[in-house]
């Protein structure tokens, strides 16, 4: 794991003031009845074992209490850039969550250019 | 005594002497010394015992990867084991002990071992001690675990400060022998900030230790320039005593600083170690390189060292470890170390050069056989008397220089994870290429030559440093006299050793292991290390890996390359426990956190309990009184009377914004949409998978300005939660928030005479037509505190909860006692609090356990299906919905004087317990003083349709076997009568 986080508000962090939650490619389902049991179940409990670049939510704990996105690789351990999740659009979708309804329905989120 | 100390030269302080002891044996040395130098000047050659066959040992190396010469050092507290005598600086009054050995180092009972040797080979304990089965617990393991491990500790508390520390710079410089200063004035001069760390405490790497001429000076006089100039610049941060143990990503380092590593009484106002993490641009690595030993009969007798090892010895410390010296060399530093020691007096007798071919150099009239192999040392634990050659001629000698080749400390390079490149040429692992941040240089870099490691050194300094954006300096390369090519061809082991041949000193792995691992099917070098013990000490097979890899290339028929090395990875040398604890010891264990009554508490003499970082009043016992006789007490007047408790720890979030109705409409279960302006709400918090997460009250304040509460030890998870659902779900909701858990003291007053208490303090109507149940409103205390009043009960009683700034919390709480005085006010605590609570059913964290759901803990009607909400959609799953799930009960045991505990399991009447015939546990107990019993809350398979039912309360931990009965979780006045008075 990187050993340092450029956070868009603190500069470079030690990652020891931040909490990761993890997978940040998944869609959170919105509205009541939107999103089938299924999405929910592929939203709330499937996730992929990434080796290679993978998106995760981060919070700076230590510092702002920003909810950031990380994007980095689980191999290599490059980071390839630290985003506010307010402004974080999973791969595939347009805008933030509500718009991404109708997709969400079709097909739950893929891996933002992840690879096994 | 064959070690001795010459009469002159060295670059120790002859006028300094300091007094030491080793074994209780009072010896002297001067300033300068190390141990080792210092126990070699008194003839001390003997210095341990192996860790395996117990077979006498003295020093083999000069430096940090020395195997054999491990002692406990200090007393006490400060007693250290496994201190390796060449690293540990000489100070006066220094207590040192030898280790592995009983009853002493000169009679070793379990030398016998070596007797049986040809028992111990590798893989031995995997093959001896597996039979009989019962054996290992009872007799194998015992026995192992005695003789294990090295030294002792004195199992007192270390009475030292450890501290922990950043550095930033530029360009880090790991290593100050000539590479590491030419790439350290480089850097320097370009304007780049420079660390130049080394394990040593005399910088200069090899240049103390070799006698060399740069610039036509010595080579210390040089070396003393350059630090002299680096010293005097502002962006230099010289750092001798401090070992850079690891690398992480992002160019960080981890370094160890031995601040007060060299005195016998530390000042307790400076720390003795100091971890640091250097977070740098690009480093240096000019961390030199290891001489290897030759692996050949008797290579382990005290006398028998590397090469480099001997000069440093008579160069830095004017010592030798014998009156004559023979060498044993497959390179030309064992030439080197021939004429360094001719030049102090040594008698040198022969220089054995395992090539046959080797090219002449001059050797100082020393006579050479070429071709010939040691194939034993001979003499005891004093010391060697002479070698046998080829098998059969025997050389007096009394010590005995060796030289293998040369690996690059590659270590710190190799600690992402990128492996090592074998050197066909050169004869050694090179630092990995295209390290992103690491530029080798120097003999690290398998430049053996003076002149070339200092041209590198400058230029890997130079580059660092534009690297890191400063325009390079020109530094002009110094020039040196480079005779010795340290041409090598690799000389593995010697197949005709008649003596036990050493691989790895420290763990005893001979030349016979490794390819009977092979043989065995361990023949990758990861299994072969952990079969054979090989490069697992403590010194992580520093001298011998490359020996063991050469030794199993050989035995497998693969080349040295397909072989490769084990992984490398953090620490370099040993780091002591103090030091990655730091200040973070005892109290300074985790931050203390005290509630604004913490004092007030304390002055009417509670009794505290710890609860996370919460130190929160438990209970508040009078003369003679226990926390069960002051628990009763307490709840028994709270519900007579009137009780006052402190409930500051609760988490605080104030909430603000257009939007804040509809953000906490979409945090809680239940609807708070339409909550009135000056109300309370009890609310619920499910997670996103549908279970329960958190439970707390919020009021609103004003149309837009919501104060919302979670449990004491929820509190940091929820505020993360709620940023998260602002930040990463809604972004578009107006809202602001914030913890206020520390600004304001809360306490809840209790009781049928709470209200008139109250009334007194607050001015404000508290009547139940103007301040009904789950009334909340900003109100004026003692005429001028602005506080904010709830009227809710985690009691059941008529009840209120008053919040005050922070400051004004003990002045409040001592007026409400005051004014309660003429009611019989007793404050209350944590003990009661929950018992009450329990006698309620309400639930907290034993019920919100992660397990259940609103419907299991009987407040289903509190999920909306209205509206979208964290853990609306999950919380419809069929699981979680089935009728046969747990669902919360009242247990009271047919004996009220039982006591029963949470975790204890419910079975039937007439059920043996199993994990089958298990139907729930108990989540939480208390004593109830208004019962009198002991009463407890459960979950149970369809508890809701079983209330008077009897079953089993079973506790086998605790060996509880109690018949209980299933009642309803709310004990006491179910209709909520007194809370609404
Ligand atoms: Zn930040």
């Amino acid at each position: 794991m990187a050993t340092l986080i450029n956070c868009p508000h603190c500069g470079r962090r030690t990652t020891d003031e931040f909490y990761i939650k993890g997978d940040a490619s998944k869609v959170r389902p919105t509205a009541v009845g939107d999103g089938t049991m299924d999405q929910w179940h592929d939203y709330v409990h499937i996730r992929d074992n990434v080796r290679g670049r993978v998106t995760e939510y981060w919070h700076h704990t230590g510092g702002c209490r920003q909810w950031l996105v990380v994007e980095r690789d689980s191999m290599t351990h490059e980071v390839y850039g630290v985003t506010p999740a307010q402004k974080w659009k999973p791969a595939g979708t347009k805008a933030a969550a509500p718009a991404v309804k109708a997709a969400a329905r079709k097909a739950p989120a893929k891996k933002a250019g992840g690879k096994r | 005594m064959t070690s001795f100390r010459f009469d002159k030269g060295g670059l120790i302080e002859r006028q300094t002497r300091l007094n030491f002891s080793f074994d209780g044996k009072a010896m002297t040395g001067h300033a300068g010394d190390t141990l080792a130098s210092a126990l070699l000047a008194n003839g001390q050659l003997l210095m341990g015992r192996s860790f395996k066959y117990h077979r006498p040992r003295s020093v083999v190396t000069c430096g940090a990867a020395e195997p054999n010469a491990l002692m406990e050092i200090g007393k006490g507290g400060r007693l250290e084991p496994n201190t390796r005598a060449t690293m540990q600086e000489l100070y006066d009054g220094l207590v040192a002990k030898s280790q592995n050995r009983w009853p002493t180092l000169e009679r070793d009972f379990g030398a016998i071992t070596s007797l049986a040797s040809s028992l111990f080979v590798a893989g031995f304990y995997y093959k001896t001690f597996m039979w009989p089965k019962k054996f290992w617990e009872a007799i194998y393991e015992p026995i192992i675990r005695k003789a294990a491990g090295l030294g002792n500790l004195s199992h007192e508390a270390d009475p030292d400060r450890y501290e922990k520390g950043y550095m930033h710079c530029d360009v880090l410089v790991v290593g100050s022998g000539p590479a590491g200063l030419m790439a350290a004035l480089a850097a320097a001069r370009s304007g780049a900030r420079v660390v130049v760390a080394d394990e040593h405490a005399r910088l200069g790497g090899s240049i103390p230790k070799e006698r060399e001429e740069i610039d036509g000076r010595t080579g210390t006089d040089w070396a003393g320039n350059v630090i002299g100039e680096l010293s005097a610049m502002k962006n230099v941060r010289l750092m001798p005593r401090t070992t850079v143990f690891g690398a992480y990503d992002d160019a960080v380092f981890g370094a160890l600083e031995r601040v007060q590593k060299d005195v016998a009484e530390p000042d307790h106002n400076v720390p003795v170690e100091k971890l640091w993490r250097i977070i740098t641009k690009r480093c240096v690595l000019a961390a030199g390189a290891e001489e290897r030993p030759i692996v050949f009969g008797g290579n382990d007798r005290p006398g028998v060292m590397t090469a480099s090892a001997m000069r440093a010895f008579a160069n830095q410390y004017a010592v030798a470890p014998g009156r004559s010296v023979a060498v044993f060399t497959s390179t030309d530093s064992g030439c080197r170390t021939a004429l360094d020691m001719k030049a102090h007096g040594v008698h040198v007798e022969v220089i054995l050069d395992a090539r046959k071919d080797a090219t002449k150099i001059d050797t100082g009239g020393v006579p050479v056989m070429r071709g010939a192999l040691v194939t034993d040392v001979k003499g005891g634990k004093h010391g060697m008397s002479g070698v046998e050659i080829n098998g059969h001629d025997t050389i007096p000698c009394q010590s005995l220089a060796m030289s293998g080749g040369w690996s690059p400390v590659v270590h710190l390079a190799c600690m992402r994870g990128a492996k090592p490149v074998w050197n066909e040429e050169l004869s050694c692992f090179m630092p990995p290429a295209h390290d992103p941040w690491i530029i080798p240089a120097g003999s690290a870099n398998g430049k053996w030559r003076l002149g070339d490691c200092l041209a590198d050194g400058a230029a890997a300094g130079s580059k660092a440093a534009a690297d890191a954006g400063f325009k390079a300096a020109k530094v002009a390369v110094p020039k040196a006299r480079d005779d010795a090519s340290h041409a090598v061809s690799p000389l593995w082991w010697v197949k005709a050793s008649t003596g036990k041949a050493f691989v790895d000193y420290q763990n005893d792995v001979t030349s016979k292991d490794l390819p009977l691992a092979a043989r065995e099917g361990y023949d990758h070098i990861e299994l072969a290390k952990r079969y054979t013990t090989s490069g697992m000490a403590t010194d992580q097979g520093k001298l011998g890996n490359v020996n063991a890899i050469g030794i199993l290339a050989e035995a497998t028929g693969k080349s040295i390359a397909e072989i490769g090395t084990t992984t490398f990875r953090p620490f370099y040398t040993p780091v002591s426990f103090g030091a990655l604890g730091g200040q973070h010891v005892g109290n300074h264990f985790q931050p203390v956190r005290r509630s604004p009554l913490h004092g007030w508490a304390e002055k009417l003499g509670a009794a505290f309990v710890e609860t996370g970082q919460w130190h929160r009043s438990s209970w508040f016992p009078r003369e003679g009184e226990g926390w069960l006789a002051a628990m009763t007490r307490e709840v028994l007047n709270t519900r007579k009377n009137v009780g006052i408790c402190d409930v500051s720890t609760l988490g605080k979030i104030e909430i603000k914004g257009k939007d804040a109705a509809e953000f906490i409409n979409r945090l809680y279960s239940n609807t708070f949409l339409k909550l009135l302006v000056g109300k309370a709400r009890y609310g619920l918090m499910l997670r996103e998978d549908g279970f329960v997460g958190d439970d707390g009250t919020t009021s609103r304040l004003g149309e837009n300005h919501f104060f919302m509460t979670t449990t004491t030890g929820h509190a940091a998870q929820s505020m993360r939660d709620i940023e998260f659902a602002q930040h990463a779900l809604w972004p578009e909701l107006d809202v602001q928030y914030g913890s206020v858990t520390d600004e304001w003291a809360q306490m809840a007053v209790a009781g049928p005479k709470s209200r008139m208490v109250l009334s007194r303090v607050v001015n404000a109507d508290l009547s139940n037509e103007a301040f009904p149940f789950l009334s909340a409103r900003e109100v004026t205390v003692l005429g001028h505190i602005p506080g904010r009043l709830f009227r809710i009960s985690f009691s059941g009683e008529l009840a209120y909860e008053l919040a005050v700034p922070a400051g004004f919390g003990e002045a409040v709480a001592s007026a409400i006692m005051h004014a309660g005085q003429p009611h019989g006010i007793l404050p209350y605590g944590l003990e009661a609090l929950s018992s009450m609570r329990v006698e309620k059913g309400f639930i907290t964290h034993n019920e919100i356990n992660g397990r259940h759901t609103a419907g299991d803990v009987g407040l289903g009607k509190m999920v909306s299906k209205q509206k979208d909400y964290i853990g609306r959609m999950m919380n419809e799953r069929e699981g979680l919905n089935d009728p046969d799930r747990m669902q919360m009960v009242g247990i009271r045991p047919m004996d009220p004087a039982k006591r029963f505990r949470s975790g204890a399991h419910l079975v039937g009447l007439n059920d043996k317990p199993s994990t089958a015939t298990d139907q729930g546990y108990l989540s939480s107990v208390a004593w109830s003083p208004t019962l009198n019993s002991w009463i407890g809350l459960g979950m149970l398979k369809r508890g809701r349709e079983r209330h008077g039912e009897r079953l089993i309360v079973w506790d086998g931990l605790r060996e509880v076997y109690l018949e209980a009965e299933v009642c309803n979780p709310v004990f006491i006045d179910p209709e909520g009568e007194k809370t609404h008075a």
